[in-house]
């Protein structure tokens, strides 16, 4: 089942219409969030469709790409026109089953596609291909840990995935009220569909289930998970029951999530009302409910009618496939290692914190950076610092990502490595970060150019020391008296003079052998 | 799935509304019959002893068959447009208004 994304202003203004009035109708409705779960508990499931990043369509030769004009990137198959046949992209097969590997899916070693007849004109053919009782990937765990959205820690544990199955994206439908306009641009684009079970309790679960699968599809390659872009649309399921129950509750379905935070937010919400309305005496029915990002609220959209009855039978157009265990080593070789994976790696063996360990491999590119550095020889600590504070601010200022890093990891370890042997001080190195960021000049060229060298000789340093004591008998003498914060003030002169460049730690030791000798 | 046709009878009304065709009570009499028919007639496949054979999803004896991830041109937007009942301005093609929020089935 395909979830519609992305809004013109026009439908977008006639949703917010529909809703205000539905709002209106149902004023008994509203009340005040308490987030207090009174006893219950919160069920929730997720169902994600996932466009794969792929050259071209999942039947035909016709580009998956976002936007064109409308029914520019059409063809005859896409298009559901008499006699022709679909062929199966063998690349969006392979992805597939790659995300399925990511989350330790068991793989099906038989599958098939199977139609799935309905009456809606996003699918020319009155059928969309997708598949259903033998998706290629069942079974799959998602990890959650870690401090949640909402500022809680999590429990660690991992979310059941039921299947990952692989169909054919719908046309884009434009509603103008008395008629709809389609582009079947999108028709065809290959659309994962993938169910978790229900096992998720809050909205920091649901959130951070969310995180790890764009993440890994991220990882792998499979697909950029750009929500803006459609490339990732998610549909919530969620009933409240009490914590001694073990039936579920009426489940109620959310649509209209167009971020991982609106999936938080909406969850909050109906978590709320649901157990508001069951400890009111209420009781709730299955129904379908629209979240109005803007109103930060849901709405009923439609009460569950009877069941659909899409009458699948197997796609006679595509023969089955069979995954040997040959094609599936192949794409299991040829995945990343899974970020969770990476993350107590990093911790084990370059000694950084869980902290460091999980800014560093939130994003793929950031820990191939961080280990090309290191592999350099600096020192993973100094390396994880660098990146977090100086790297990402800089990209961050520049509107970059770190793909884009006009430093280089080799540059970066380069720049650690003179402040470790002393040549610059960490100081100093943060003004030829900034160069080398604005510059893509090589950290021992700014050094050299701009004279920044530290001054590690006592004799040379020895010269700036006494001319601070020379200069400031006041505070000699303060200091003397037993005021021994004043040396802080005899060290800033004394960087001052250096420009920066004096060695604190000798000019700390020679500031107290000299206030100490004329002492005695 | 769902209530489907048994083999001796078929709910001509049902099959109808998934349809979405609007059938006269003398063409649901005559097509319960002609629909029944068939039914029989495809249900002497039953008779077949298939003890010995493996179940399948296609009559083909072919699995894995798909094709390279490379583009093939398409077609022409006019061609396309030239082909549906209507179409709008910007080149969408129109369709009577279907009911918000019942996008994918």
């Amino acid at each position: 089942m395909a979830v519609s994304a992305g809004t013109t202003n026009h439908e977008t203004f006639i949703r917010k219409t529909t809703i205000h009035k539905t709002f209106k109708e149902q004023e008994g409705d509203s009340h005040a969030m308490t987030g207090a779960l009174h006893g219950y508990e919160a069920i929730i499931g997720l169902e994600v469709h996932i466009q794969v990043r792929t050259s071209t369509k999942l039947f035909c030769g016709c580009p998956n790409r976002f936007g064109g004009e409308p029914n520019t990137r059409v063809c005859p198959v896409c298009m559901g026109y008499p006699g022709v046949l679909p062929v199966l992209n063998r690349e969006a097969v392979r992805k597939t089953l790659g995300a399925g590997l990511m989350c330790d899916c068991t793989i099906n070693t038989y599958s098939k596609f199977d139609r799935k007849n309905y009456f809606y004109p996003d699918m020319p053919k009155n059928y969309q291909i997708s598949q259903y009782d033998l998706p290629f990937c069942r079974g799959g765990t998602m990890p959650v840990s870690g401090v949640g959205l909402s500022g809680g820690e999590m429990q660690s544990k991992g979310i059941g995935i039921t299947r990952i199955h692989l169909e054919e994206d719908v046309a884009k439908s434009t509603h103008f009220g008395s008629y709809s306009g389609i582009d079947f641009n999108r028709a065809g684009i290959p659309l994962m569909e993938i169910v978790s079970e229900p096992d998720m309790r809050t909205p920091d679960e649901a959130y951070a289930y969310l995180t790890g699968l764009k993440q890994i599809m991220q990882y792998a390659e499979i697909s950029d998970c750009d929500m803006e872009k459609g490339q990732l649309r998610c549909d919530v399921n969620v009933s409240v029951r009490p914590v001694d129950q073990t039936a579920f509750g009426e489940k109620i379905e959310i649509k209209n999530l167009n971020s991982f935070r609106a999936v938080h937010r909406a969850l909050e919400y109906e978590i709320d009302r649901q157990i508001s309305d069951l400890r009111e005496g209420a009781s709730l029915r299955q129904e379908t409910r629209r979240w109005d990002d803007a109103l930060g609220m849901t709405a009923v959209m439609r009460v569950k009618e009877s069941a659909h009855d899409y009458r699948y039978f197997p796609e006679p157009d595509l023969m089955p496939l069979e995954i040997g265990t040959d094609w599936r080593n192949e794409i299991q070789d040829s995945l990343p290692e899974r970020p969770g994976v990476r993350r107590d790696r990093f911790v084990a063996h370059y000694r950084i914190t869980p902290y460091d360990a999980d800014v560093l491999t939130q994003d793929k590119l950031l820990a191939d950076y961080f280990e090309r550095a290191v592999a350099k020889g600096a020192t993973p600590k100094t390396v994880a610092n660098w990146m977090q504070t100086e790297l990402l601010r800089e990209l961050s200022d520049s509107a970059q990502g770190i793909a884009e890093s006009p430093v280089a990891p080799e540059a970066l370890a380069e720049l650690v490595a003179l402040i470790e042997d002393k040549t610059i001080s960490g100081k100093i190195a943060k003004d030829v970060f900034h160069i080398m960021f604005a510059t893509g000049k090589a950290p021992s060229v700014i050094v050299e150019e701009k004279g920044l060298k530290q001054v590690s000789d006592d004799a040379e340093i020895g010269v700036f020391v006494d001319r601070a004591l020379a200069e400031n008998p006041a505070v000699v003498e303060d200091y003397r008296t037993g005021n021994k914060k004043s040396l802080q003030f005899l060290m800033g002169q004394v960087m001052k003079f250096s420009r920066g460049k004096a060695n604190p730690q000798s000019a700390n030791r020679l500031l107290k052998e000299r206030l100490e000798a004329s002492e005695g | 799935m769902g209530k489907g046709p048994d083999t001796s009878h078929i709910d001509v009304r049902y099959v109808a509304d998934l349809a979405r065709l609007e059938l006269s009570d003398d063409e649901i009499k005559r097509y319960e019959e002609q629909l029944g028919d068939v039914l029989h007639y495809v249900d002497q496949l039953g008779e077949v002893d298939v003890s010995g054979v493996d179940p399948t999803a296609h009559a083909m004896p072919l699995t894995n068959v798909m094709r390279d991830d490379r583009e093939s041109p398409g077609i022409q937007r006019d061609d396309v447009l030239s082909n549906a009942p209507a179409s709008l301005e910007g080149g969408l093609i129109r369709v009577p208004a279907v009911i918000d929020g019942e996008e994918g089935a």
